[in-house]
């Protein structure tokens, strides 16, 4: 028995959006009377992080701190349309309505906060902190929960914005293929390091490395999950999953859970190693491309290209299983 | 401390204007990530009603059969059995989810009628006081068959003696008048004379399954304002809302879903598949009513990752140059559309992946066989393509012995270049990546390689 080591590489790009049928989002905003700011949408958030991004997004054009956003998500009857969360499109649209919602929201507090202190709300400034204050005479101040409570019961003014985000939809041209289909392009060189045991045919993946252009990283941490939840689901499909092992030859002995539905356990988890690189996109929010779905492509033939490099068997069907690698194997010898 | 990549803030250094943010670009902690550790995160399961009612599906046992007969009685002798629906309850029974954006024919209906094409099509849904009964109630329907040739592989179906099993006449899906989505540019052919080297391969892959946590479910309740109240986990609430009500046939307002905490998503919950019936259910009992795939059906009748077959034939220069690329793609829709088509698209917009080859040609097919229908997932279109381009990337690379990022360089898209679907690159910024996980690993590059940027026009660098 011998465990052969290989290196293998990959890099892809991957479209933001899809928006062959209209690819737009909304995002309604008000303030509360003390000063909170709930943001209404009717997006989901998978577990991808959206709340929390675009509440980065609301926060930082509204000039208020994190505490004071809310979000609230996926009900039809309060939030407005959104085409839902696929095709990578959920950061870069919905962050897009939110900040242009945030920012008509902004204009009116500080037209009231302008009216409180009796200055010009162009002389206006925002400090993160939760204030809105004179630029160049920071004492002059009044704190968010004052300015919503002066719009709601002394000004009468409502504290709100609407956003949008759409890109229109283009057609195909049926002939050449010629299409505007996305907003912007994400991009991902994948290193894969391999181990094949020449005896059981089983592949081990040692480790992968990352580089990602991704336009802008809004939240880093939620990136890094991105890019290492994506890479475990590229190995997985690398080199465990099928619901049909016999495809095309059979239908049968489809898996119907998970002790036959094979998936990497902590033991199959490769090390990650990964570095960010951001070329803000013009059109995405804060100049951030989708992440989403792009970070399970690149492992996929990275493995396959080091499972040539270390053993010399070139495989073209996804999964890579034992047996295809002892089969490529006995080829090789023969 | 959580996790985070390190910014390599020395690339496109002037484009970033890192700026003066406050929240942009910092470490928040997931707004959800509590809630999920501690237990207390809410799914719609986790709702409890009174009187609530669960629906189980009985499906085809065949790939392709006319289906004969369908006897319920019974299903309906067993306790606790409240209703069985056919496709003669279903208002509106054809349909394809697509047709929101304009994409024809409605080729599939939510319960089967006189034919299945697939193994699993549902046929009959069981309405039942508890799980158990309405498994059981599912299980006594008795269907007769006469079964038909069946089409499993997409070379097949699309050869010219292979049964036609759509009813719209074709075994794949129609692009304006062609048979597939075309891309044409620059003269595949001319490409190919001139080149040096010819390499063609071929590529495939299985379907994958989704495989989230929690499987595709809803609980519909019956509001007093005679409006359905749908507690969803779907990943698109106005797609599913906008679908269910055309299957309804009922005014949109009548309408309300509510969602938001999905147990894994990844493409897998926007086919719309649990909530018609469970409002159609619904409606019928009067009841709120559950409708959630068990761990088998997840895996073996909900949409899978398509499985694709692509074959690359390239036009290569000794230099490195690849000057001509045709790709003929098949996409595996099983029986019906759903997401396939739009998926099939962005394959051939993806196309020749990130460089610039003068010449290309593409065909991809859509195409329809007897398997569970795929649907969207994860990256379709997209991320088999890769692995079969970047396959194809090493291997010619190797076989004109060039090291495997050089080529990669040689042949990476650059801002300005016009891609294969006419339309001209921007942000571009494959080089860097490349150059950057050749640093990660150690990998040498040349200088001449090195010093190469995505937004110095194609014409000064080598």
């Amino acid at each position: 028995m011998t465990l052969l080591r290989g290196r293998g590489y990959a890099s892809v790009n991957y479209p933001t959006g899809m928006n062959l049928g209209g690819d737009p989002s909304q995002a309604l905003i008000h303030a509360t009377t003390m000063g909170a700011f709930v943001i209404s949408l009717s997006s989901v958030d998978l577990g991808q992080g959206l709340k929390t991004v675009v509440a980065q997004c609301a926060a930082e054009t509204l000039g208020m701190p994190m505490e004071n956003v809310i979000v609230d998500t996926a009900d039809t009857d309060t939030g407005p349309h959104c085409m839902g969360t696929f095709a990578s499109r959920g950061t870069h649209r919905v962050g897009n309505a939110v900040i242009m919602a945030a920012r008509e929201a902004r204009d009116v507090m500080l037209a009231v906060a302008a009216d409180e202190l009796e200055v010009d709300a162009g002389d206006l400034e925002t400090d993160g902190t939760g204030f809105v204050r004179l630029k160049g005479s920071p004492e002059t101040k009044i704190h968010i929960a004052d300015i919503t409570l002066a719009a709601h019961f002394k000004q009468g003014r409502t504290i709100s914005g609407r956003g949008i985000f759409l890109k229109e939809r283009n057609y195909p041209v049926p002939e050449t293929g010629e299409m505007d289909p996305d907003s912007c392009q994400a991009h991902a060189c994948t290193v894969a390091e391999v181990e094949v045991d020449d005896e059981t045919g089983v592949v081990t993946v040692l480790s992968l490395h990352n580089a990602y252009e991704i336009g802008r990283a809004l939240n880093p941490a939620m990136a890094a999950q991105q890019v290492e939840g994506g890479g475990w689901m590229g190995v997985s499909h690398a080199v465990f999953e099928s619901t049909e092992p016999y495809y095309p030859a059979s239908r049968d002995h489809g898996p119907v859970d998970f002790c036959e539905y094979l998936m990497p356990g902590p033991a199959e988890i490769p090390v990650q190693s990964s570095v960010i690189l951001e070329r803000p996109a013009s059109n995405g929010p804060f100049g951030a491309k989708g992440i989403g779905e792009m970070t399970a492509n690149a492992p996929i033939p990275a493995i396959a290209n080091a499972i040539f490099d270390a053993c010399g068997v070139r495989l073209t069907t996804m999964p890579f299983t034992p047996e295809s690698v002892l089969r490529g194997l006995d080829a090789l010898r023969a | 401390m959580p996790r985070v990549n390190p910014i390599d803030t020395e690339y496109f250094k002037d484009e970033r204007r890192t700026g003066d943010f406050t929240v942009i670009g910092k470490t928040v902690q997931r707004s959800d990530a509590l809630g999920h550790v501690t237990g207390r995160t809410e799914f719609f399961e986790d709702r409890t009603f009174p009187d609530l009612a669960h629906v189980k599906i009985h499906r085809s046992a065949h790939h392709h059969a006319r289906i004969d007969d369908v006897d319920v009685s019974e299903a309906l002798r067993v306790p606790g059995v409240l209703r069985v629906i056919t496709h003669r309850d279903v208002p509106s029974n054809w349909y394809v989810v697509l047709r929101l954006i304009g994409i024809e024919p409605n080729d599939e209906p939510v319960l089967a009628e006189d034919r299945v094409l697939y193994k699993g099509e549902p046929i009959v849904a069981v309405v039942a006081d508890s799980e158990a009964a309405a498994t059981e109630g599912a299980a006594r329907v008795r269907v007769s068959y006469t079964e038909l040739p069946a089409v499993l592989d997409v070379e097949e179906a699309l050869a010219p003696d292979a049964p036609i099993i759509k009813q719209a006449g074709t075994n794949y899906f129609v692009y304006e008048g062609h048979h597939c989505r075309r891309l044409r540019f620059g003269d595949v052919e001319r490409g190919f004379a001139e080149a040096d080297h010819i390499f063609e391969w071929r590529y495939s892959s299985a379907p994958i399954e989704h495989a989230p946590t929690e499987t595709t479910g809803c609980v519909v309740v019956p509001q007093s304002s005679g409006r359905l109240l749908i507690h969803s986990n779907t990943q698109a609430a106005f797609f599913t809302l906008d679908n269910t009500a055309l299957i309804l046939e009922r005014p949109f307002s009548d309408l309300q879903v509510k969602g938001g905490t999905v147990g894994g998503g990844f493409g897998g919950k926007v086919d719309v598949m649990v909530e018609p019936l469970a409002c159609i259910a619904a409606t019928l009992t009067n009841r709120p009513v559950k409708f959630v795939y068990s761990r088998e059906e997840e895996m073996q009748v909900s949409s899978p990752r398509a499985a694709e077959r692509i074959y690359i034939k390239d036009g290569v220069m000794d230099d490195g140059r690849i000057v001509a690329r045709k790709v003929m793609l098949y996409v595996d829709a099983g029986a019906y559309s759903r997401h396939s088509p739009y998926g099939t698209t962005k394959a051939c917009a993806h196309l020749p992946g990130p460089y610039t080859i003068p010449n290309v040609y593409a065909d991809c097919h859509c195409v329809y066989t007897n398997r569970t229908p795929s649907s969207a997932m994860r990256g379709f279109g997209v991320t088999i393509a890769d692995f079969a381009l970047e396959s194809q990337m090493d291997r010619v690379a190797r076989a004109i012995g060039m090291d495997p990022l050089q080529f990669r360089l040689r042949n990476a898209y650059r801002d300005g270049d016009m891609k294969a679907h006419r339309k001209i690159a921007e942000g571009t910024a494959l080089i860097e990546v490349i150059q950057r996980a050749a640093a990660l690993v150690g990998h040498e590059l040349p200088e001449e390689y090195r010093a190469l940027t995505s937004s110095t026009p194609r014409g000064d660098q080598p």
